[in-house]
């Protein structure tokens, strides 16, 4: 089971971690499936842990109704909603979800994790980035770069454990570059639980 | 290779830290981030212009720096020209970490000036100079006898609107200002511009006299408008000319370095 292994390799790492996930585009939705299982169920339903998940993909709301399908509690995890407003999907907000106008105001983003880190403060905080390869479509790669490398090194001080969601196939060279360079290691979710 | 002994690793770090200016008492604004910039703070008893167009945050960072020195037993005081006292509280409450009992207990004193005004006696609509020695002298009072730390004055714009003379404002803000750092109380002066100046204050003669400017503007970028602060001037202090960009929330102001990726200084 590919969800047993990341847990593991999540556990097993220092606190303040920065992780890339590396899913494949042809096996994405069981490849998304088990990340979230691992992350938001496993280690995040954890007593002491809160989880902010950054929705860029996909809407806030769409996560919830996956996360609520995998047991997470509510009170474990908050969103940083980048995508409904540009979607026109902002009708009914989630309590625990606070919305960005765009997925290009980075700075917003940074300043909502932050915001919600300093509201939740538990003894471990795990940041889900989904994903950078939606971030790219939105921001030109310096300015993705810069936000990558503030943001974590950010919740590196903070001791959060960062997982960054990327699509392999898919990614520019530059992002996957990026990628390499801000992250401290790389798990391949096509090749775990096989 | 030895390693350094103590002795010379602390010689060597001194060496690098930048001497003197940051080593003056320091009023810790309670904005974590821009205390970090400032190096801990606004020195104690500088008079600071905090200046930006409508909607930038200039009351609200004013705001959280009284109730923040409020909480430190640092008395704060708000002279409001143009909002209500209701108002100011409704405004204040949005803060979570502000308690009404600050108000109650005197920690944080509202001062309504048109009130003021009307207790002075001043009915002209231009004050004259004789006007300003007087309400000089009535808030020199009350900040001596109230023991007062913290100034915001909301806004110099708005007092400048009764006061003809630019002379008399350089006037009125040099001996406020004299005043306020002969007992030790730092403060913060609103003053409200135009998008896209390049001045700091309306009449353009305060930005000379006060210690330091604290600038806020929005600017755009990728079509999106970001809300940024900068520090323009701080005497006593080595600091950051970086623009930063800012989120007011129900627990106080954060800041995020404003990124330069993209395009820039599309401003508003």
């Amino acid at each position: 089971m590919a969800e047993v292994e990341i847990g593991e390799r999540l556990r097993g790492l220092p606190p303040g971690s920065a992780v890339a996930l590396k899913l494949d585009p042809r096996e994405y939705a069981d490849h998304y499936f088990a990340v979230l299982n691992a992350t938001l169920r496993d280690l995040g339903s954890e007593t002491d842990t809160h989880t902010i998940y950054v929705a860029v993909t996909s809407p806030a709301a769409f996560v919830w109704n996956v996360a609520q399908a995998l047991d997470v509690p509510a009170e474990r995890i908050s969103f940083v909603d980048a995508i409904s407003h540009l979607m026109m999907h902002f009708a009914d907000p989630l309590p625990n979800a606070t919305y960005v106008e765009s997925p290009r105001a980075l700075e917003e983003i940074m300043l909502r994790v932050e915001y919600l880190l300093r509201r939740f403060p538990h003894p471990r905080s795990i940041v889900v980035i989904d994903s950078v390869n939606s971030l790219a479509i939105h921001n030109p790669p310096e300015l993705l770069s810069e936000f990558l490398h503030i943001l974590l090194n950010t919740l590196k001080s903070r001791q959060a454990l960062t997982l960054v969601l990327a699509t392999a196939d898919e990614q520019a060279s530059s992002v996957d570059q990026l990628l390499n360079l801000v992250v401290d290691e790389t798990l391949d979710v096509a090749r775990m639980g096989t | 290779m030895e390693a350094p002994s103590p002795d010379v690793t602390v010689a060597a770090r001194e060496r690098v830290e930048p001497a003197g200016p940051n080593k003056l008492e320091r009023c810790p604004t309670g904005i974590e981030a821009l205390d970090n910039i400032l190096g801990g703070g606004v020195p104690r008893g500088n008079m600071v212009l905090v200046s930006g167009s409508v909607g930038t945050g200039k009351t609200t960072l004013s705001l959280e720096f009284l109730v923040r020195g409020a909480e430190r037993g640092e008395r704060g005081m708000l002279v409001s020209v143009t909002e209500a006292t209701e108002k100011l509280v409704q405004n204040l409450s949005t803060f979570e970490f502000f308690r009404p009992e600050l108000i109650a207990d005197g920690s944080l004193v509202l001062v309504d000036l048109p009130a003021l005004y009307e207790k002075l006696g001043f009915d002209r609509e231009q004050l004259s100079s004789e006007d300003l020695d007087i309400l000089l002298r009535s808030l020199h009072d009350l900040i001596r006898t109230l023991g007062i730390k913290r100034l915001v004055i909301d806004s110099l714009t708005s007092l400048g609107y009764r006061i003809q003379r630019d002379e008399h404002i350089r006037d009125f803000l040099l001996r406020l200002g004299e005043d306020l750092s002969e007992v030790g109380c730092t403060s913060l002066i609103i003053s409200e511009i135009a998008p896209q100046t390049d001045r700091y204050s309306s009449r353009g003669v305060e930005e000379a006299i006060v210690d330091g400017i604290i600038l806020l503007y929005n600017t755009r970028r990728l079509g999106d408008i970001l809300r940024v602060l900068q520090i323009v001037k701080m005497r006593g202090t080595a600091h950051s000319r970086a623009l930063y960009v800012l989120e007011l929330t129900p627990i106080g102001i954060l800041m995020a370095p404003h990124l330069k990726g993209g395009r820039m200084n599309e401003g508003l």
